[in-house]
C-alpha cells in the first residue's frame, strides 16, 4: 500500500482504524486487489509510474459517516478523494488526482430521498445512478423525466458537479443548471446546506435556488471545497408529444445563416429540444465515410469540390434536425414557424421527421435503441430521459472496429455558436490533426454538439492504448491541442485529471487571477488540504509548485 | 442455475429496486438480479448493447454473443472480467458488485 505523501504509517493506521469504526470493516478497503479497483479504467498512464492510484478506500453509508471520515482525515491530514458512482470514464473515472489519496466512495449512499411530481423535482444522494432513478420513476409511474447523459450508470450528482450535459429540453440539458439546493460536508466535518436548505423548516429547498446572500453552489462543482452529500434537481414533466424536422441547405457558406436562425429559434424557446447539426454527406454516427468523400477530405478538397459532391449526391451540404417537445398542435406549429424562418436561405429544403406520443411503449423503446445502434440520425434514448450504455459502442469491438481501444479521453473545447466559428475550428483542428498526426479520425468536416443553447462544444475522443509509448505520444498531442485551442480563444469545459492543470493554465486572464482565487478559497475552507487535492488544478498550499 | 432462479427474479427486483434492501436479500443476492442491473445494459439481448455486439464481432457465431447463453463461463472467468475489465469495459468495485453478489452472478452464468 502506497502511503499518502507526508503521512506517517502510524497516523495512517490510526486513521484507518477510525474509518473502520465509522463505517465498518467491510467498507474500508486496504487490500491491494480491492484498492486496484479504484484505478481509472481509462487511464492514459496505464503501466507507468505516473498513474494516479489510491492508497485505500472508504465507503460510508450515511452523511454522519461521511462527517466522521472527513473529521478523521482532517485530524490526521490524510488526503481523501471523493467519488460518487466512480463512472466518470473518459474524464478520470474513480482514480484520485493525487496518488496515495484515500478514495471516499459514496456509491453506497444511493437513496432517492424525494421525487415530487407536483413540483417536478427530486432530492438524491451521490450514489444514485441514472439507471436507478429511471427505474424508480417507472416503478412509481411518475410523469417526470430526468435528463441523462450518454452512459446511464453515472451519478446524477457526480455528473452535474462535473458540468455534464444531456439531451432533452433546453432547460434541463445543463445538469448543473438544473440542480436546486445542495448539502455539503466541509473539510472540518461541518454540514452545510445551500439555498433555501439553510432555512430551518423551509419547504422550498428544491424550488428556489438562491436563498439569501451569495449563491455558492458553483464552488462545489469541478472543485475540492467540500463533499456534496445531497442535491436537488428539477425534472422535466413528461410532455404530450415529440416531433422532429430537418432543414437542409445547399451551400457551404449557408452554415452561417443556418446557425444564426437556429440560435434565434432556440433562444426564443421555439425550438426546445436538442438540435442536431450535421451534413447529409457524412451519413450516420457510426458509419464510415464513403470512399470518395474520404479521399476529398484527405486531400483537402476545396469548398467548390465539396459542394459539387453534395450536388451529385442529390443532398444538401449541411443539415439541422430540430426537435420539439410539447402539445402536438403547438409543436407542429413551432416546426411550421421554424420552416418559415429557414426558408430565408435560398435552396433550403425540409423533411418531416419522427413523432412520438408519451409514455413510450416498450416496443418503441426497442425500436429507438435499434436505430441508435445502427447509427441512425434519428431520435435516441436519452432524448426521452431513458438511460442506456449504447454509446459505449465508441471504441468497443464492432464489425467496423475489429481492434477495440482500452478506453478514451475527451478533448472538449467550447467554441462560439456561429457558423464562422465552426469553419475556423475545423480549419484549425484539421491543421492540428495533420501536424500532430492526431489519433482521432478524419478532422475538417466536424460538427459540434449542441447540449447548450449558448455555445458549441467539440468532442474529440482520444483512444487509450495498452502501449505505453502510444499513450505518451497521445498525451503530448492532447496537451498541444489544449494550447492550440487556447491560442484561438477556445477552452475545455471539462477534462481528465491528466490535463486539468494544463487546461486551468489556459484560463490565465490577469496573471491567473481565477486560479489564484481558487487557491485563496482552498486555503480558507480546507486549510489542511485534505479534500480531493489537485482536482481541476486546485492544489492545497503544501502541494503547490512554485 | 438460470432456470432455478428465474422464478424469483421479479419478486427480488421489486424488493430491491430502490431504498433499503431487506437484510435476507442482502445475505443471499440473486445472480439474475445482479446480471440485470449491472450486465444487461451492455450484455443483454438486442441491438444497442455494446458488450453483446463486441462478442458477436469477436466470435462471429462460434460462441453465443449473449453471456446468458454461454455454456463455458466457469465462475472464475466471470469473476476475472468483472474485477479486471477488458477493452472499454471497466472493472467494478466492491461497492458496486460485492463479493457475495459476484459469487451469485458467477453461479448464475456458470454452466
Amino acid at each position: 500500500m502506497a502511503l499518502p505523501n507526508g503521512v506517517t504509517q502510524r497516523d495512517f493506521d490510526r486513521a484507518l482504524k477510525e474509518f473502520t469504526a465509522a463505517v465498518g470493516s467491510e467498507w474500508v478497503f486496504t487490500d491491494e486487489a480491492d484498492v486496484a479497483l479504484y484505478r481509472d479504467a481509462y487511464s492514459p498512464f496505464k503501466g507507468e509510474p505516473e498513474e494516479r492510484v489510491a492508497s485505500a478506500a472508504v465507503a460510508p453509508h450515511t452523511v454522519e459517516q461521511v462527517q466522521a471520515v472527513v473529521r478523521t482525515a482532517n485530524n490526521y491530514r490524510i488526503p481523501i478523494y471523493t467519488i460518487s458512482t466512480g463512472k466518470n470514464l473518459g474524464y478520470g473515472g474513480s482514480a484520485p488526482n493525487l496518488s496515495g489519496s484515500v478514495v471516499l466512495d459514496l456509491k453506497r449512499m444511493n437513496r432517492i430521498l424525494e421525487v415530487n411530481e407536483r413540483n417536478a423535482s427530486a432530492l438524491v444522494e451521490p450514489g444514485v445512478s441514472y439507471f436507478d432513478f429511471y427505474r424508480y420513476i417507472q416503478e412509481h409511474k411518475l410523469k417526470v423525466w430526468m435528463d441523462c447523459p450518454d452512459p446511464g450508470w453515472g451519478s446524477l450528482i457526480g455528473n452535474a458537479l462535473d458540468h455534464g450535459g444531456g439531451y432533452t429540453q433546453t432547460t434541463f440539458r445543463n445538469h448543473f443548471d438544473s440542480h436546486c439546493g445542495m448539502e455539503v460536508v466541509l473539510a472540518n466535518g461541518e454540514l452545510l446546506r445551500t439555498g433555501m436548505g439553510a432555512l430551518p423548516n423551509s419547504q422550498t429547498w428544491q424550488q428556489y435556488k438562491f436563498g439569501i446572500g451569495p449563491w455558492i453552489d458553483g464552488l462545489f462543482s469541478q472543485s475540492n471545497f467540500g463533499v456534496v452529500t445531497k442535491m436537488g434537481f428539477w425534472l422535466m414533466p413528461e410532455p404530450d408529444a415529440y416531433l422532429t424536422g430537418t432543414v437542409s441547405v445547399p451551400k457551404h457558406q449557408d452554415l452561417v445563416e443556418l446557425v444564426d436562425i437556429l440560435n434565434y429559434l432556440e433562444n426564443s424557446g421555439i425550438v426546445n429540444g436538442m438540435p442536431q447539426l450535421g451534413s447529409p454527406l457524412l451519413g450516420g454516427f457510426f458509419a464510415p465515410l464513403g470512399t470518395e468523400l474520404s479521399d476529398l477530405l484527405a486531400r483537402g478538397a476545396s469548398t467548390d469540390e465539396l459542394e459539387d459532391y453534395a450536388r451529385r449526391q442529390g443532398s444538401g451540404y449541411w443539415s439541422c434536425t430540430l426537435k420539439f417537445y410539447g402539445p402536438a398542435k403547438a409543436i407542429a406549429a413551432n416546426w411550421e414557424y421554424a420552416q418559415e424562418k429557414f426558408a430565408a436561405i435560398p435552396g433550403a429544403t425540409f423533411e418531416n421527421g419522427e413523432t412520438f406520443r408519451f409514455p413510450l411503449s416498450s416496443a418503441e423503446i426497442e425500436d429507438i435503441t435499434s436505430n441508435q445502434a445502427a447509427g441512425s440520425r434519428g431520435a435516441t434514448l436519452p432524448e426521452f430521459g431513458v438511460p442506456s450504455l449504447t454509446m459505449f459502442s465508441i471504441g468497443a469491438r464492432t464489425e467496423n472496429n475489429p481492434n477495440p481501444t482500452e478506453g478514451h479521453m475527451w478533448f472538449s473545447p467550447i467554441i462560439p455558436r456561429t457558423g464562422e466559428a465552426i469553419f475556423e475550428a475545423n480549419r484549425v483542428f484539421a491543421q492540428a490533426a495533420k501536424d500532430l498526426d492526431l489519433p482521432i479520425g478524419p478532422v475538417g468536416f466536424n460538427l459540434p454538439t449542441t447540449y447548450w443553447n449558448r455555445a458549441f462544444i467539440y468532442l474529440f475522443g482520444f483512444p487509450v492504448s495498452r502501449d505505453i509509448e502510444t499513450n505518451q505520444r497521445n498525451r503530448a498531442k492532447f496537451e498541444r491541442l489544449v494550447q492550440i485551442a487556447a491560442e484561438h480563444g477556445w477552452g475545455e469545459y471539462r477534462t481528465p485529471p491528466a490535463y486539468q492543470e494544463a487546461v486551468l493554465r489556459t484560463y490565465s486572464f490577469n496573471n491567473n487571477s481565477l486560479h489564484r482565487f481558487h487557491e485563496t478559497l482552498k486555503d480558507a475552507v480546507d486549510p489542511n488540504g485534505i479534500l480531493s487535492a489537485g482536482r481541476y488544478g486546485i492544489w492545497p498550499a503544501h502541494l503547490r509548485k512554485p | 442455475m438460470k432456470n432455478i432462479t428465474q422464478h424469483i427474479v421479479l419478486a427480488f427486483i421489486i424488493a430491491s429496486l430502490f431504498g433499503a434492501v431487506p437484510a435476507a436479500a442482502q445475505e443471499q443476492p440473486d445472480g439474475k438480479d445482479v446480471f440485470d442491473k449491472w450486465c444487461a445494459p451492455c450484455h443483454g439481448a438486442g441491438p444497442g448493447r455494446p458488450g453483446t455486439g463486441a462478442l458477436q464481432a469477436l466470435y462471429k457465431g462460434t460462441k453465443p454473443a449473449l453471456l446468458e447463453e454461454r455454456t463455458d463461463l466457469v465462475p472464475q472467468i466471470t469473476k476475472n472480467f468483472v474485477r479486471n475489465g477488458v477493452s472499454v469495459m471497466p472493472f467494478f468495485r466492491k461497492t458496486e458488485i460485492s463479493d457475495a453478489e459476484l459469487d451469485a452472478l458467477a453461479a448464475y452464468l456458470a454452466p
